[in-house]
């Protein structure tokens, strides 16, 4: 048996800590990458949108010449189609998550709802888009409508509603529902008028994450046929309707030079919407959310 | 007089509490219907998961009544709309995206987990964390723009006889979209991992690598590799940016400079406009959408069980 002699010892000890700065600086470098990557994302849209902006761009309808065509009825679908969304979506999903974590008891049953609303979570929305063209555009006769396009996005963004309020509805502690039921009140009582206050916050800033992913998604809405170009705001839901993504998309597979940077500036226009709702569920949750 | 006054009185208060009593008891019947309620929409998802099983599974027989299993799975051409209907060149794609997909997104997000939950501290992480999550928030048909306007036209400098469409910018935006799923979820695993585990080899002696690679990795692997699974399944069901930037040529090809086509891409080159309803391609469609939809459920199984089955109980 050999004893380490003390100069190779220290060889030793200075490789491995020079390897562990080199580590050091590769995860560093690859943890910048994605910023680096969003900052020219950022930075690309922005050069290539900003010289098309402008409040004709908000105010005009699509138009066959990029330089009088317009963003408006994008905007104002996508703003049905979030109403149509969050009117079905909010609702049942937060009713569902009640019914799982307060009603619900433990069985079979209950871990399959679970198991179930995780799966539907993680499959594709294409596949979405294909439940709405066969029930909602052809069973129930819909046709390619807003209602068609906002009751299959309500179903895409549901997991995401329940998963939220039921975390939400976690961490509200069990002191609270078991003084409410030493005062008497009644089980419905203590959900609606203790219970639900306290989860509020998280619950309405999974909802408004969940409203900005059904702004942003585009592919459901291709199949269950959004309009590309459309020249009057829809009357009633079920009318031909188009939204913001659509039009983005349109116009990025347009040929010529100047129909990507009108996509640019749709894109803007997308993504401060999307920053707006954001801001606004983050507010939310650090403002009204108490930890117990 | 005054007698009489306090009887009147008496009797108001008991009618007051009997009413009170007989509200009591309707409220109470009205909250037995508050379950049923909550149970029902409850049901909405399961119906929905039974919705797109039935869709999937009724469209794809009618399809297979016309086309041929051996034909589907076998032949090497998917050219619909003269005939042909072999999907193998759809799953060639699909592989080829997804593979472009791992190589850049595995690497990087479990970098940036290890730097966040073992270099990082407490304040970088803080401001890093939100900030690489934005990526996850961003609309998907935006990376397509990003990856057929930037990403595309920056690798044509360097590999010159690179198509416009092509699965490799395709598949590297793709990438890009889930590397915050795959770093955060590793990071929760790592995070996971009890100090006293870590203290201990750090008492031993070993360096910050030594211990995140040695011992953190390890432990937490189970939550690792159930991310990386699930960011397989987020590339298989990516749709806009592979329609956008990889084209719509049903290539059998696992050359990344072709343009391919994606199970994805054809089910909305399929379902959009002229594509007649009750036609063999509008039921192909739906025997695509079945394959992708057993590819990603099973890969959501796999990770599941994975992370259900190797965890490390501390």
């Amino acid at each position: 048996m050999s004893i380490p002699n003390q100069v190779d010892m220290y060889k030793r000890r200075k490789r491995r800590t020079a390897k562990n700065k080199l580590f050091h600086a590769l995860f560093f470098a690859a943890t910048t990458i994605g910023l680096i990557v969003l900052v020219m994302l950022i930075y690309r849209v922005l050069s290539q949108g900003m010289g098309s902006l402008s409040w004709d761009f908000i105010r005009n309808f699509a138009a066959p010449y990029p330089e009088e065509a317009g963003l408006l009825a994008g905007i104002i679908g996508s703003l049905y189609l979030m109403v149509i969304v969050a009117l079905c979506s909010i609702i049942i999903g937060i009713a569902t998550a009640i019914y799982l974590e307060e009603y619900a008891k433990k069985g079979r049953l209950t871990s399959f709802i679970q198991m179930n609303i995780q799966n539907l979570a993680g499959v594709p929305s294409v596949v979405f888009g294909l439940l709405g063209l066969t029930f909602f555009v052809y069973v129930l006769d819909f046709g390619y409508s807003l209602l068609t396009g906002g009751l299959t996005m309500s179903l895409l963004v549901l997991p995401i509603i329940v998963v939220a309020s039921q975390e939400a509805l976690r961490s509200v502690p069990g002191e609270l529902k078991e003084a409410s039921a030493a005062m008497g009140a009644s089980k419905w009582q203590t959900i609606f008028r203790v219970i639900l206050p306290a989860a509020l916050p998280g619950m309405v800033t999974g909802s408004i994450l969940a409203l900005s992913r059904a702004i942003g998604e585009t592919a459901p809405l291709l199949i269950v046929g959004a309009a590309t170009a459309i020249y009057s705001l829809p009357d009633s839901a079920l009318d031909s309707y188009t939204v913001m993504p659509i039009q983005i998309y349109s116009w990025i597979s347009k040929p010529g030079d100047e129909w990507p940077l009108l996509a640019a500036a749709g894109i803007i226009i997308l993504l401060i919407i999307l920053l707006i709702m954001n801001a606004i569920a983050v507010y939310i949750r650090n403002k009204f959310q108490r930890r117990y | 007089m005054a007698i009489q006054q306090t009887e009147s009185n008496t009797w108001t208060i008991q009618d007051k509490m009997n009413a009170r009593k007989e509200r009591q008891k309707k409220l109470r019947k009205l909250e037995k219907l508050v379950p049923v309620f909550l149970f029902l929409c409850a049901i909405v998802s399961i119906l929905t998961t039974l919705g797109i099983l039935y869709t999937l599974i009724s469209s794809a027989v009618t399809f297979f009544s016309e086309v041929s299993f051996s034909e589907f799975f076998l032949n090497t051409d998917w050219k619909p709309w003269s005939g042909s209907f072999g999907i193998l060149p759809l799953i060639t794609g699909t592989l080829l995206i997804t593979g472009i997909a791992i190589l850049v997104a595995v690497p990087l997000g479990l970098a940036s987990a290890i730097f966040l939950s073992e270099y990082a501290s407490d304040r970088t992480r803080r401001i890093v964390k939100p900030l690489i999550e934005i990526l996850a928030g961003i609309p998907t048909v935006v990376y397509g723009f990003f990856a057929l306007t930037f990403v595309t036209p920056l690798l044509q400098n360097v590999i010159p006889e690179l198509k416009i469409f092509n699965a490799l910018s395709g598949g590297i935006v793709v990438g890009i979209m889930i590397i915050p799923m795959i770093a955060s979820l590793s990071e929760d695993a790592m995070s996971a991992v009890p100090n006293s585990i870590r203290e201990g080899a750090y008492a031993l002696g070993a360096t910050r690598f030594e211990v995140a690679m040695k011992v953190v990795v390890p432990a937490a692997l189970s939550g690792i590799i159930a991310s990386f699974v699930l960011g397989i399944s987020r590339a298989i069901g990516e749709t806009m940016i592979v329609t956008i930037a990889a084209g719509q040529s049903p290539n059998l090809t696992l050359d990344p400079t072709q343009s391919i086509q994606t199970l994805t891409s054809f089910i909305v080159q399929g379902t959009s406009g002229d594509t007649a309803y009750g036609s063999t391609i509008y039921y192909s469609v739906y025997a695509v959408g079945i394959t992708l939809f057993v590819f990603t459920l099973a890969m959501n199984f796999l990770s599941q069980y994975i992370s259900r089955k190797f965890r490390e109980e501390y």
